[in-house]
């Protein structure tokens, strides 16, 4: 199942990665490869088979709508890289 | 008596009539640590002082005539995605270097509520995704049993650490295995338990449908122990049970009569080390030995585990990692001066390579136009891997099959070809699709002086049972040495 140099760099774009040149390759080759294996999956039937998301019985698990203690802002700004003002603060959106 | 080779059990009785204190089984065991740890590298963070202190003011607290809390004193490590407030947790990848969570994971505060003693925490595969430790960017464990040999993984620090005797207890995290495959390839018990059983709250998810949190230890009642501490529903964690848990230490203890053993021909294809079977085949007799009966059952499905697994776990994976941007924490690119190329620098030079092949991998799976034919397949295969559980559970009440296809490889012999080392997950992978307990327990050792680990897969909430086969086998096999030496 080959997958194109072209396809690795959208997928890494969709991942938010940027891939070097010869890793762009690199991916491409072990990529391939792996989805090579994968498609022996085309060979089930699964036609009328539910797909299984997650295993428990648990559908639409909720709690009251009520205000409960969580984690202070100051706390958790303080794991930020930069932050100021309340804020997590990041480089501008357009360059 | 060295106190370092000691299961809690017996540290627990020794406290209990107060011959010891907790204090002491610390400091023993961090001495230990200090002996071994420069050969092994088990750890990536060693807290001496906090443990100490910890487990003086455990001594000092402790009333004459009030029963012990279920871990007094029991030294145990965290694998490193496991959050402790104010304890770094870096899941060893640069993303998260010097993280300090705000919060402690729910099996944490539940350790430490029950009186155990986190000496620190132990090296993994980078955000859990490998098989033998070797993906950590932070360094390379060791196998206790054979230096040159990966001790597994993911949560090979942690099976490690215990296996050498650095602590009787660990806690680990298992996705496609990497808490029993580990501690097959140590010579300890690993248990996954059913999805749901164990809080997932603070434990850094990898795969949200796959995750649980696993108790390691050389002693199936500490397995059980520790399981009882950990287990039980969490209003933080949506996806855990509501089941009630039982006394699993007193589960363990009724014996093989009449168990029936299912074990599937499947299980013993090619590609299976003879000294893998050998072990299979003496676990199967010592069961048989102790009243159990043998049952043939057919998994069918098994073959294509592995592809269904690495299409899901990478799916979830690429969402779940998405998080890490460089926005709120962990390590974030200098440079850049508009966010889209700030969050790609960071990501790629703060991923290492087999996560951000996973991210690709899944990303590509759920992409537009690729959903239906790879992760909507992969679930539906899912559902035909449960059902063949669910099958095999109307004649037996557990399954035996191993744990690994072969002993513990060589550091380097398989992080060349990516396909390989997800081969060796084809025996763990099947009860985290279908959500089921899978407990690795040892079996003995290869010609070569490795262990050899067999597995016990139930129905989902049957962990009582798994720890009841396993109790037999520890009694039948009485396999020894259960504390590696490490030799200079």
């Amino acid at each position: 199942m080959a997958i194109t140099r072209e396809q690795v760099e959208h997928i890494a774009r969709l991942a938010r990665l940027e891939l070097e040149p010869a890793e762009l390759d690199r991916a491409a080759r072990e990529l391939g490869s792996i989805l090579e294996y994968i498609e022996q999956l085309q060979a089930l039937d699964t036609r009328d088979i539910e797909p299984t998301a997650h295993v428990l019985d648990l559908v639409m698990v909720s709690r009251p709508d009520q205000v409960r203690p969580s984690l202070p802002a100051e706390q958790v700004l303080e794991a930020a890289p930069e932050s100021g003002e309340g804020h997590f603060r990041v480089p501008r959106i357009l360059g | 008596m060295e106190l370092y080779r000691q299961p809690y059990r017996v540290l627990r009785a020794l406290l209990a009539k107060g011959e010891v204190s907790a204090t002491e089984v610390v400091r023993a065991h961090l001495e230990r640590v200090v002996e071994l740890e420069d050969r092994l590298h088990a750890f990536v963070r060693v807290l001496p002082a906090r443990s100490i202190q910890q487990a003086e003011q455990l001594d000092r607290q402790r009333g004459a005539q009030r029963a012990l809390p279920p871990l007094f004193g029991a030294p145990v490590v965290l694998k490193d995605n496991l959050c402790w407030e104010g304890v770094a947790t870096t899941c060893c990848s640069k993303i998260l270097d010097g993280y300090l969570p705000p919060y402690s994971a729910t099996v944490v505060r539940r350790l430490l509520e029950a009186g155990a003693i986190p000496l620190g925490k132990t090296n993994m595969d980078e955000f859990a995704m490998g098989s033998s430790t070797e993906n950590s960017a932070l360094k390379i464990t060791r196998n206790p049993w054979d230096p040159d040999r990966v001790p597994g993984g993911s949560s090979g620090g942690s099976a490690a650490a215990v296996a050498a005797g650095m602590a009787p207890l660990g806690l680990g995290s298992d996705t496609g295995g990497s808490v029993r495959q580990p501690a097959a390839l140590c010579g300890v018990l690993g248990l996954k338990p059913t999805y749901g059983r164990v809080s997932r709250y603070g434990l850094v998810a990898f795969a949200s449908s796959l995750d649980q949190i696993g108790p390691i230890a050389r002693d199936v009642e500490d397995v059980a122990a520790l399981l009882g501490v950990i287990a039980g529903h969490d209003p933080c964690d949506a996806t855990s049970a509501a089941a009630e848990v039982p006394d699993y230490v007193a589960l363990s203890q009724r014996g093989a009569k009449g168990l029936r053993v299912g074990v599937a021909p499947e299980c013993f294809s090619e590609g299976v080390d003879p000294e893998v079977a050998r072990g299979l085949r003496r676990a199967l007799a010592a069961l048989r030995q102790a009243g159990a009966l043998e049952v043939e059952i057919h998994l069918p499905h098994t073959s294509y585990a592995i592809a269904t697994y690495y299409l899901i776990c990478t799916a979830e994976a690429s969402s779940n990692l998405a998080r890490y941007d460089g926005v709120r924490y962990g390590y974030r690119a200098p440079g850049p001066n508009d966010l889209g190329t700030m969050m790609a620098r960071t990501r790629s030079a703060g991923f290492g390579r087999e996560v951000k092949r996973r991210i690709m991998l899944g990303t590509y799976a759920l992409s537009a136009g690729y959903y239906d034919a790879y992760y909507k397949k992969a679930q539906q295969v899912r559902s035909l891997i449960r059902r063949d559980f669910q099958n095999a559970f109307e004649s037996c009440d557990l399954v035996l099959m191993p744990t690994t296809p072969t002993p513990a490889f060589k550091v380097g012999e398989k992080s060349e070809d990516p396909l390989q080392m997800y081969l060796s997950d084809i025996f763990t992978v099947t009860a985290n699709l279908a959500g089921l307990p899978a407990l690795s327990v040892p079996v003995g050792f290869s010609g070569a002086g490795l262990p050899i680990g067999a597995q016990l897969v139930g129905p989902a909430f049957a962990e009582g049972v798994l720890l009841q086969a396993a109790r037999v086998l520890e009694q039948e096999l009485a396999v020894e040495p259960k504390v590696a030496a490490l030799e200079e």
